[in-house]
């Protein structure tokens, strides 16, 4: 075989692909029944009152916290959003994305325009560049950082990088770029159980578990 | 036998006048991306140009490449630039038949030695001794093995030579290698190499090739896979008419609904214009006639390594090609066993903390006080 890239390209498409998604799923699995399997404490106390929904408010409350005009947290909220929402748009509006989806999932549902989507992608690993400056230059936020935090934007960073480089066919030829764009989301999707990026899924329980521990009125033991 | 006529007189011969010449030679330039001023060298160089001895050899092959670069229904200059070089040894085309036939390619290598041309079309089988495929008795490998000893560079004409193609494909039977894995494992001695891929290839690719090595006298640009990069350069989908919509969102979901009949990408039927470089998108088949995306179907990939493999040829090509299977459901259940596992471990681990827990009283405290 003269074509290494041609080589590399279909071993991402094909077992390589598999095997991500086996350890993502593996992964994820495992974690929820770890944590879940932790239980909560028995109630010793009951509370004064019983609030029920509480949880569920409090996913959306989260969810939908816009403290944009406090000057402190602007950045923080206004950035958070604009990444979280464009790094969504590049992996759920994209027509080839949306056609693995259905590959693999059998639906799919429409997209929006590539050049579109190429903006929203420009935007996005802008964001992300902001972000990183704003936790290597805000000296508590760095001094919370540990690896695991550069790691899980690496980890975000790359596909979307590899992505607008392949579309554009920068750097290197589009099969080669193609390649290392489905190699680094398939590193993402293998590598997202065991890292941060494993929020994608605890943060719900999160908040539906502070929203329950808040609403309590009485002494909890 | 190649003969003392030039290009220039033989082309007068068949009724080509200079200025038909001039624009055959203003054509190959822009094709080949040389500047305009090139054109005049190309026509003096290509004018004063001697044929070439040229020898064809078919190894595992189908003779569609043949047939590509032999069948035009209107005699072309390409065809006739074809003509002009001295094909001493073809399978199909030569008259000679058994000794006469291998006597003819002999004599050619012995004559020309070290200048003549080595095209290739097919693969080389490699296992169980070469035996898939013999020519008068001589393995693939042996006769490819001794007519590149001599040979000025080799030309691999059509998917197949220049990757393996489709005896390649998986399993691969016999072995199937290109010419540039041969040359890779010092199988065959090292010549300059030019790989013209396609199932078949486009015919005025190879005359723009032979072009460009009669008036330099040397191989044109290459990319990585050893591609002219003036034929090669650009992706099917980058220079597709159809690309518009692709960008718009405008796809034919079916090969009959109203996207296919208004000309919309054929990306979500399979088309694998992204990833595949030639030049059909410009050139066009049967004197530009149409290729086969404008004929409404999506490209193959036909030009690019493995492309049988590389998924069906109507799977999306964002698509695994690798089906799921049970492997999703069978990491799901490990990884529900193993969550199990450490869920229990840790459970464990609190009643033993439960357990070995003693109560103090006020009295015992004061005494350890």
């Amino acid at each position: 075989m003269s074509g290494g890239e041609t080589e590399l390209l279909q071993w991402a498409r094909g077992p390589g692909f598999v095997l991500a998604i086996a350890v993502f799923v593996f992964g994820v699995v495992l974690r929820l029944f770890e944590i879940l399997g932790l239980g909560r404490q028995a109630d010793l106390s009951e509370a004064r009152e019983k609030k029920r929904g509480s949880g569920w408010q409090t996913i959306l409350s989260r969810s939908f916290n816009f403290s944009v005009f406090n000057p402190h947290t602007a950045l923080n909220y206004i950035v958070g959003y604009v990444f979280h929402l464009g790094l969504f748009a590049c992996i759920l509006l994209l027509i080839p994305h949306i056609e693995l989806i259905r590959g693999v999932l059998g639906f799919g549902w429409p997209g929006l325009p590539t050049p579109l989507v190429d903006a929203i992608a420009v935007v996005t690993l802008l964001a992300m560049l902001v972000k990183l400056v704003d936790r290597v230059t805000s000296p508590v936020k760095r001094l919370l950082s540990t690896w695991g935090d550069y790691l899980a934007w690496l980890l975000t960073f790359l596909p979307l990088l590899s992505g607008y480089l392949a579309y554009h066919h920068l750097l290197w030829p589009y099969p080669t770029m193609l390649a290392l764009h489905i190699l680094s989301a398939e590193l993402l999707l293998a590598l997202l159980p065991f890292t941060r990026l494993m929020h994608a899924f605890t943060l719900f329980f999160a908040r539906w578990y502070n929203g329950e521990i808040f609403s309590r009125k009485g002494v909890a033991s | 036998m190649a003969d003392e006529k030039t290009l220039e007189q033989r082309l007068r011969q068949q009724g080509i006048s200079r200025r038909g010449f001039m624009k055959f030679c203003a054509a190959t330039a822009s094709m080949l991306a040389l500047p305009q001023s090139a054109v005049p060298a190309i026509a003096e160089a290509l004018g004063k140009a001697k044929r070439p001895s040229v020898i064809w050899l078919s190894f595992q092959e189908c003779t569609g490449c043949t047939e590509s670069l032999t069948r035009a229904h209107l005699p072309t200059i390409e065809s006739l630039i074809f003509d002009a070089i001295s094909l001493d040894y073809h399978h199909t085309l030569q008259a000679a038949a058994g000794q006469a036939a291998e006597q003819a390619r002999e004599q050619a290598m012995k004559q020309f030695h070290g200048s003549y041309l080595v095209a290739v079309d097919g693969s080389v089988p490699m296992k169980d001794g070469g035996l898939y495929s013999t020519i008068a008795g001589v393995s693939n490998l042996e006769m490819l093995r001794e007519t590149v000893e001599g040979a000025a560079a080799v030309i691999a004409i059509g998917t197949c030579a220049s990757y393996g193609g489709l005896p390649h494909a998986s399993p691969n039977p016999t072995g199937a290698v290109s010419v540039e894995e041969l040359m890779a494992s010092g199988e065959i001695e090292t010549r300059p190499l030019i790989n013209v891929p396609g199932c078949p290839p486009i015919p005025v690719v190879i005359s723009g090739v032979l072009a460009h090595y009669l008036t330099f006298g040397a191989i044109p640009e290459l990319d990585q896979l050893k591609r002219p990069k003036s034929f090669y350069g650009d992706s099917i989908h980058d220079r597709c008419y159809r690309r518009t919509f692709y960008d718009q969102g405008k796809f034919a979901e079916t090969f009959d609904d109203e996207g296919a009949r208004n000309g919309w990408c054929l990306y979500k039927l399979g088309c694998k214009g992204p990833t595949t470089h030639n030049a059909c998108a410009t050139t066009k088949w049967n004197g530009g006639v149409s290729f086969p995306i404008e004929s409404g179907h999506g490209c193959l990939g036909c030009s690019e390594p493995d492309f049988w493999d590389a998924g069906g040829f109507y799977q999306v090509l964002s698509e695994p090609t690798s089906p799921l299977g049970g492997a999703a459901v069978g990491a799901a259940a490990v990884g529900a066993a193993a969550g199990a596992a450490v869920a229990w471990q840790n459970l464990k681990k609190r009643d033993e903390a439960r357990e070995a827990h003693e109560e103090l009283t006020v009295d015992e405290l004061e005494k350890h006080s």
